[in-house]
């Protein structure tokens, strides 16, 4: 996406997102960024830290503890002509919003056949891994990939948090960008034990400055194999690289980064190409979208398929508290999915 | 529609912004603290329409030299008064030693209520067994004014073996049915208008149980506060609706909820509910106003709204660093004082305490939590020692245990 070699800067995935805003508040007038503690202080996750004292309070500004006020507001503004870009201070408080987003901004455009749109971008931190309990770190994402009208997004990495952020924000319908909050600081390997390692080690922690997108909807292919396709989004990228090192399975591994819309030809041309399929998220499995998926390759790839498709999920609970290491699908259970589907012949 | 000539100024965008900001020198120059004993205490079956200078003024009882005076001052034991100097220097010395844990590493999370004992504490002495607090995380004082046992409720903090919410919950959304404490959501404002329902029950069953219901400023914002006001006005529930207004919701001070425009007792009016305003931080006052709100809704009178008036003096939480919004000395400026302070002033001018007593008091208090933490860390700890295991996760999803719950658990291993 870029014309020249640009020039890039180390960052984290909360500097690569606030990179993002601060961009596109300095390139469109039209973008405004608002959400509970986000003004003043940054945010909790500090992913607007600085952006009110340089953009000022009329365009980055605290909102009340309302999530249905925050969204409705934002499509109202986003009627108006403005492209707001909120923050849900943790994916586990959006449901007060669900109203707002499911009915009303995913609708605006259909009901009023394109005379009104809702150009905002939801903002909101997600997943577990930081010992939040069940307030602090569910993984709602198909409660938004089944709703007609939404596009709903999860980069796993810095480089594409920013491209992804820019592009949802220019992207002229409403956008549910999903934020893996473990992997804010580091590429989480799903090991918890070990020490964090900073995304400065990582070649994605390598971040062009200005402008440039990741364009919505398209996967990357983390790892290239030739055994077993992993198909995984957010936290669980890392943590499926992790597991096919440890088993040695040569698998190659999609990172959808976008669920809606979804990259199905690298998908298809994957899975026919290595006649397994493992899929693995975080969010509970029943309904989960490893369903969705699982029936796509299916429909497209039955004939390739030398295996049943296996799914690695969270477990139909709420996500506990101290069990969280037993809950979190962590790279052990990837690697027996892995080893399962390698056996089936 | 008419096109005329356009001599209006552009508009602005109003963004409230608080007095000050780190490195500012601390003021509560547009507070005003009424004087002490000046409002009156109307009888409990008084028309809200009578009382709506209630919600603005503010119920103060101990005055600068901490004498009790006014209405709100009368019939109260030495006892009672005793009781409560002792439930806020145990929710404090609780508070510190489980911060102290979690600085430790023994578990993840904490939040404490420093500056805030008085409230929860007082209306709990207020309530009887029956009724149900439907509580914020920021009112173990709840709890701590009953005499719980502490282990019960360091071993939820610990997640340890003897968690009776065996591991699931965050520490501090504690659960006592028995104690009279709901179960704690982390999803601000929801809990509402469920103690709106509670005492809808206890009215549709012809019993005279009250619910007692939980929010902070911040939190008022939320829909299901306004649905809960609603309700509360239509059906007249023997319900309280108490707003902890502490100046601040995480980093944002109550003027991003409004309380630039209006009170939040104020807002009671609007749906035709009496309210109360109290100094949270005045115990006796904290306890003559809970006990008559209580009352008033056991006699069949219905809902009241009680603003607390206090100051978040800790930070949010074990996870916030307020110096980064806030002068660091902000809390030192609050003219309500200290809780703690002005209650052991009232106790040792009435001849019921002593300076050497309270110190006395403070250690004795500090070696009680410490036992209490030792002991309960002989139960385990988040991360060391034993703990409720993996399985009992997928238990109480459900009464029983169903099929597909049973296949995982047993993918599991376990
Ligand atoms: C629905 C929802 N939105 C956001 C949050 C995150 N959050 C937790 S506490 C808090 C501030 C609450 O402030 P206030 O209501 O004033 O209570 P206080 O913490 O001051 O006691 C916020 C925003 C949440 N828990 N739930
Ligand atoms: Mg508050």
């Amino acid at each position: 996406m870029f014309d020249d070699k640009p020039e890039t800067t180390r960052m984290n995935m909360i500097q690569a997102i606030r990179d993002a805003q601060d961009v596109m508040l300095g390139k469109d007038e039209n973008v405004v960024v608002f959400g509970e503690d986000v003004g003043y202080f940054g945010g909790v996750f500090r992913c607007t830290e600085g952006l009110q004292a340089k953009y000022g309070k009329q365009r980055v500004f605290d909102a009340p503890i309302s999530e249905s006020g925050i969204v409705g507001a934002a499509i109202g503004m986003g009627a108006y002509g403005l492209r707001p870009c909120v923050e849900v201070q943790f994916a586990d408080y959006v449901f007060p919003a669900y109203d707002q987003i499911s009915q009303e901004a995913a609708r605006l455009r259909y009901r009023s056949n394109g005379q009104f749109t809702a150009p905002l971008v939801i903002r909101m931190p997600t997943g577990g891994g930081i010992f939040g309990g069940q307030t602090h770190s569910q993984s709602p994402e198909t409660l938004f990939t089944h709703v007609s009208g939404l596009k709903t997004v999860i980069p796993s990495n810095p480089y594409d948090a920013k491209g992804m952020l820019i592009a949802s924000i220019e992207d002229d319908d409403p956008v549910i960008f999903l934020e893996p909050k473990r992997l804010y600081n580091g590429p989480f390997d799903g090991h918890h034990d070990k020490p964090v390692v900073p995304w400065s080690k990582h070649p994605k922690g390598e971040v062009p400055t200005g402008h440039y997108t990741v364009p919505l909807g398209k996967a990357d292919i983390v790892r290239e194999g030739k055994d077993v396709t992993i198909l995984a989004y957010g936290t669980m990228v890392f943590v499926a690289e992790t597991a096919a090192n440890e088993t040695g399975i040569d698998a190659e591994i999609i990172d959808l980064r976008s669920l809606l819309p979804l990259d199905i030809e690298t998908i298809v041309e994957s899975v026919k190409k290595t006649g397994r399929c493992v899929i693995v998220h975080e969010a509970t499995i029943t309904s989960g979208f490893g369903g969705e998926l699982s029936a796509l390759v299916q429909e497209e790839c039955f004939y390739h398929l030398e295996a049943p498709i296996e799914r690695v999920a969270g477990w139909d609970t709420p996500y506990p508290h101290a069990q969280e290491w037993h809950y979190f699908p962590g790279p052990a259970r990837v690697g027996e999915a892995l080893k399962s589907v390698m056996e089936a012949v | 529609m008419t096109r005329e000539e356009n001599d209006y100024a552009p508009l602005k965008l109003h963004v409230p912004e608080p007095p000050v900001r780190p490195g500012d020198t601390p003021t509560f120059d547009k507070f005003e603290v009424p004087e002490a004993g000046s409002v009156r205490k109307p009888p409990i079956d008084t028309d809200f329409d009578d009382i709506r200078d209630l919600g603005f003024d503010i119920i103060r009882v101990l005055d600068d030299e901490g004498k009790a005076v006014g209405p709100w001052a009368e019939d109260i034991s030495d006892e009672q008064l005793q009781a409560g100097l002792r439930a806020m220097m145990r929710t404090r010395a609780f508070d510190e030693r489980m911060l102290k844990a979690q600085r430790q590493g023994k578990t993840s999370f904490y939040i404490q209520c420093t500056g805030e004992e008085a409230i929860a504490t007082g209306h709990q002495l207020a309530l009887r067994q029956g009724d149900m607090n439907f509580p914020t995380y920021r009112q173990q004082g709840l709890l701590l004014a009953q005499d719980m046992d502490l282990g019960r409720m360091m071993n939820q903090i610990y997640s340890n073996e003897k968690d009776e919410l065996r591991g699931r919950q965050l520490p501090v959304l504690y659960s006592f049915k028995e104690e009279g404490f709901f179960t704690i959501s982390g999803n601000l404002s929801t809990q509402y208008i469920q103690a709106v329902g509670w005492a809808m029950a206890s009215a549709i069953k012809g019993d005279t149980k009250v619910a007692s219901a939980w929010i902070g400023d911040g939190a008022t914002a939320e829909g299901d506060f306004h649905t809960a006001l609603v309700f509360a006005s239509v059906y007249k529930p023997p319900v309280i609706l108490n707003v902890v207004d502490n100046q601040w919701a995480i980093s944002s001070f109550h003027g991003i909820a409004g309380a630039e425009s209006s009170t939040f007792a104020e807002r009671a009016h609007g749906y035709g509910l009496p309210s109360l305003r109290v100094d949270g931080n005045d115990w006796v006052a904290v306890y003559a106003a809970s006990r008559w709100a209580i009352e008033r809704a056991r006699r069949g009178h219905g809902p009241t709204m009680i603003e607390w008036v206090t100051y978040r003096a800790g930070a949010h939480s074990t996870s916030d660093d307020p110096s980064k919004y806030r002068p660091k000395t902000e809390h030192e400026a609050w003219p309500l004082g200290d809780p703690i302070k002005r209650m052991k002033q009232h106790l040792i001018a009435r001849g019921l305490w002593s300076e050497e007593r309270h110190t006395q008091a403070e250690a004795q208090y500090a070696d009680e939590m410490r036992e209490a933490a030792i002991e309960a860390e002989s139960n385990g700890t988040l991360h060391d020692g034993p703990g409720p295991s993996a399985a009992e996760m997928f238990e109480q999803v459900y009464k029983d245990v169903p099929p597909h719950l049973r296949r995982q658990r047993q993918k599991m291993g376990i």
